[in-house]
């Protein structure tokens, strides 16, 4: 017997069955998000490292809250509000937020594959504090590894976001 | 020389990939989905040395959505002349497993959780042999061997490769005449085995395609180079023709050349299920315990100075091959070719190499190939000449590594008057930038003690000559009519900007928009041959072959306006898609107005290889040890180059960075695959347990960089990325060594191993 679950993803409100009778357009208990986000919605900017919650390449948002994808359950998702990397630019103008913006002036990437979960991570982190330290930026992005070794400037570009927001937030005050 | 000023070459400019990738729209292998795919799973030997007495497969054939189940017994006709590597002796399937995680049997299904069913269905029995699991066991004369059907000893025979008997025993000058003149011997073992692992965060991916009609391959792999995965393939498979094709590549760090392993079972699956796509994606676990590792280097040698200098080297050099080889004489000729370059002024050397198989998991190349292993493993027993003598490290570092005049052997037997290169300079403005004359304290002096925590600094140096390595071929095509350039070259982009770096040397050539420059996917069918990024080489091979390709197209485009001008194409000048005289710029013409209709022009860039420069990276460590634990913690970094000329400052920088990363210095103190002795596996396979250093445990870092704009071509820049990071092990014994006043090398240190040196344990 399906049970109908429903969410929204990237401000697109997705129904899902999910069961066990088989069939390839029911998801079973087992299937986490970061195979559903891939698989079933081409959302492919989500990213599976490890697939053991080590790497932190599929990080999403959830409900505001960073999380990797491969360690959570799309069936425990009913209801929840996902945000991939995809969902980050204006849908309709493609203008890339302000955290990608600066990611790319800085430079803050070699391969990358890990930055769209590095990225996600950040925009978690500055959810909850928008003025973060250094050290919170170091530990929140602790579950993410970066083999190229993009660290340094991402650390630059997560300052310079804290700036920019703090100069935005400032002029809309004015 | 004076520095000349350009419009892209020296300046950050944006990566091709760069909005992609941070909005998640970069198209990696696995994002890759093609029509009717399969997907192929492996099913492991449980043991280091079995023999399989028996297999039954037909349950698992028989479970719906399986289309194939392949073992030893029922390969493909014409995959049993497949090698599983090079040589290609053993079968890619055999009936015997020879390191814990070894392939035994494969099954190709609809779905992957399919083909993961399937493979618990496969019933199979084995016989336990004994293993050999270090190098030391496998070369005693009565050892177990890993190949007992193949081989009658565990050493790994040699074959010419790409068309050349590589370098196996080094042999210059009388090294036992030069021990008599020597100041300070030292004979001792010494290795560096410590099993890291580069393991890139996109795993290994590969998709193999076969065409029944024309008995032909197509590939797709997330290798770094399609011409070398398409060559090594062909190696392996019996010159099976094959077309490759690269997307972006989720970190190569040498790592993601041939991938034999996963190359292998995906192609025999694709010839087993004809025209259907067969798709190989290594779980993280896979490739931490059954993918290519780093080579293992264990050293028997003496080695002699005299006045400060090396001057004699003479002893056995084993590589740990694990159970299959894939580069390994190749690592080997590149690893005694770059001894040379550390030790530039030593003029006898007898070192004789061998290839060692283990029943441990397969070794392939890493960055540093054969190189940084060797350099790792002697600078400490040199080092202990150089204590003896009372020399300052940073001295001996400058005073030795070659400089023009000195030379070296290479790969390929030939030997190679070094050029254009004097890397004293950078050696000491980096020594200056850590303060190394305030924290030398001299040897096996701590440079501080704080409570229970010791500080030491240390310093090595490396340089590799691979920059220059291997043939390669570039086209630019000018279409005339939209004003645009199309530039086919054979790097895939793996995160250090080569790319990038090939558009903005065609834009510069050609003094044009960098955005009117397309850089085509690199597919063996359309791109030149070459090796890619591999090695550092790029920044001379690939970017000359792209300059001289762009020169090549520029002339042309000339010669045609000239001759619809009936002017000197030397008069002429392009700039932005327009035409001009060089003393009448104001008046222009597209390039359509001066070339045919339909014009396009191709030009040609070659590259021949030459191994006569190698390129130089000096690392200086702070270390501290807790005298307590034997805990060690890296607190300063300073690393310094001369890259001759800065391409683009931002991807060099992170070129700097990436040192850390990818099995490369931080085998120093935390990166280690755990080998239980008692089973023969690897304990460490999940990125929990390997430990890799995270976000907030990063360093201070100082990058120096000189620009010495030597003329070796028409950039004068040469790569830097392998060998960033290779000095930095060596150099932490060092610092841990001076910390607590006690000789210490042990590749990564550990906690044990400090507190028997410090004699708590």
């Amino acid at each position: 017997m399906s049970k109908a679950i429903q969410m929204t993803i990237n401000g697109r409100h997705e129904i899902f069955a999910v069961g066990h009778s088989g069939s390839r357009w029911e998801i079973p208990d087992e299937e986490t998000l970061c195979t559903t986000l891939r698989e079933r919605l081409d959302l492919t900017g989500t990213k599976e490292g490890c697939g053991q919650g080590a790497c932190g390449a599929c990080t999403v948002l959830l409900n505001d809250v960073a999380v990797p994808s491969c360690q959570v359950l799309t069936a425990d998702c009913d209801g929840a509000n996902i945000v991939t990397i995809e969902g980050l630019a204006d849908p309709v103008t493609g203008e890339l937020d302000l955290l990608q913006k600066v990611f790319v002036e800085k430079y803050a990437f070699q391969c990358g594959f890990c930055t769209p979960g590095i990225i996600m991570a950040l925009k978690g982190l500055f959810i909850k504090n928008s003025h973060p330290t250094r050290k919170e930026v170091e530990e929140a992005l602790a579950g993410n590894l970066c083999r190229c070794i993009s660290q340094y400037h991402v650390f630059e570009a997560a300052e310079l976001y804290a700036q920019q927001l703090q100069e935005l937030q400032e002029g809309g005050q004015q | 020389m004076s520095k000349m000023e350009y419009r892209y070459v020296g300046k950050n400019v944006e990566r091709i990939e760069a909005k992609e990738i941070v909005t998640g729209k970069t198209i990696y292998l696995d994002d890759f989905k093609m029509k009717d795919m399969l997907y192929v799973k492996s099913l492991k030997c449980p043991y280091p040395s079995a023999k399989i007495t028996k297999i039954d497969i037909s349950k698992a054939q028989a479970y719906p959505g399986v289309t194939a189940v392949l073992y030893y017994g029922n390969m493909p006709r014409i995959c049993e002349t497949w090698g599983i590597s090079a040589p290609p002796d053993i079968p890619v399937l055999h009936d015997y497993g020879c390191y814990v995680g070894d392939t035994v049997a494969l099954v190709s299904a609809e779905r992957p959780e399919i083909a993961e069913r399937a493979l618990d269905l496969i019933e199979i029995e084995y016989e336990q042999r004994t293993p050999v699991l270090t190098v030391e066991e496998a070369i005693e004369p009565d050892a177990p061997l890993v190949h007992p059907d193949y081989y009658d000893s565990n050493i790994c025979p040699v074959v010419p490769i790409v068309g050349e008997d590589m370098m196996m025993h080094l042999k210059r000058g009388n090294p036992d005449a030069a021990f008599e003149e020597c100041d300070y011997i030292d004979e001792s073992d010494a290795q560096y085995n410590s099993i890291g692992s580069p393991m890139a965060v996109e795993s290994p991916v590969v998709v193999w395609q076969y065409d029944v009609h024309k008995n032909s391959m197509k590939a797709w792999a997330s290798s770094q180079t399609p011409h070398g995965y398409r060559v090594n393939a062909q190696l392996v498979q019996n010159g099976m023709e094959n077309e490759t094709t690269i997307f972006n590549v989720g970190g190569g760090f040498g790592n993601k050349a041939p991938m034999t392993l996963p190359t292998q079972w995906a192609a025999i699956m694709a010839v087993a299920n004809p025209g259907r796509p067969c798709k190989y994606v290594m779980t993280k676990t896979e490739q931490q315990i059954a993918f290519d590792e780093r080579i293992g280097m264990y050293m028997r040698f003496k080695v002699g100075m005299k006045d400060g200098l090396i001057h004699a080297v003479k002893g056995e050099v084993y590589l740990n091959c694990g159970a299959y080889n894939t580069c390994g004489q190749w690592q080997m000729g590149v690893g005694l070719g770059e001894a040379q370059i550390g030790c530039g002024k030593c003029k006898n050397w007898d070192l004789d190499g061998k290839m060692v198989f283990t029943n441990h998991v397969q070794t392939g190349p890493v960055r540093g190939f054969g190189g940084q292993e060797i350099r790792c493993a002697m600078v400490p027993v040199i080092m202990r000449l150089v204590r003896k003598a009372g020399i300052d490290p940073v001295d001996f570092m400058a005073k030795n590594f070659a400089q023009t005049g000195d030379g070296w052997f290479w790969r390929n037997q030939e030997w190679y008057d070094c050029r254009e290169q004097d890397y004293a300079p950078v050696t000491y403005e980096t020594a200056e930038r850590f303060g190394w004359k305030d924290k030398w304290k001299g040897w096996l002096k701590p440079t501080k003690i704080v409570g229970n925590k010791a500080y030491g600094v240390g310093v090595a140096n490396h340089g590799n000559a691979d920059v220059g390595e291997d043939n390669c071929v570039a086209y630019v095509r000018l279409d005339a009519a939209t004003g645009m350039a199309y530039l086919y070259q054979d790097a895939a982009e793996q995160g250090c900007g080569q790319r990038s770096n090939a558009r903005k040397i065609a834009a510069e050539v050609l003094d044009m928009e960098v955005e009117k420059v397309i850089v085509v996917l690199q597919n063996t069918e359309s791109t030149g041959y070459g090796q890619g990024p591999a090695g550092s080489r790029g920044t001379i091979t690939t970017l000359t072959a792209v300059t001289r390709a762009a020169e090549d197209a520029r002339m042309q485009l000339l010669q045609l306006a000239a001759e619809k001008l009936h002017a000197s194409p030397y008069d002429l000048e392009t700039k932005d898609g327009m035409i001009f005289y060089k003393n009448r710029p104001e008046q222009k013409w597209p390039w359509v107005a001066l070339t045919p209709f339909g014009c396009n022009i191709l030009g040609e860039g070659k590259y021949y290889a030459d191994y006569s420069k190698s390129n130089y990276c000096v690392y200086f460590a702070e270390v501290v040890v807790y005298l307590e634990t034997g805990e060690t913690r890296l607190v300063d970094v300073a690393v310094g180059s001369d890259v001759g000329q800065v391409i683009d400052p931002a991807t060099l920088e992170m070129q700097f960075h990436g040192g850390f990363g990818a099995a490369a210095a931080d085998t120093g103190l935390m990166e280690e695959n755990v080998l239980d002795r008692s089973t023969g596996r690897v304990m460490t396979g999940n990125l929990i347990d390997y430990k890799w250093r995270t976000f907030n445990d990063f360093p201070p870092i100082e990058v120096v960089i000189q620009e010495s704009l030597p003329e070796i071509s028409r950039w004068k820049a040469v790569g830097l990325g392998e060998i960033s990071g290779a000095p930095g092990p060596a150099a932490m014994m060092m610092a841990i060594s001076n910390a607590i006043g006690v000789d210490y090398c042990e590749y990564p240190a550990s906690r044990e191993g400090i507190l028997k040196a410090l004699g708590k344990l």
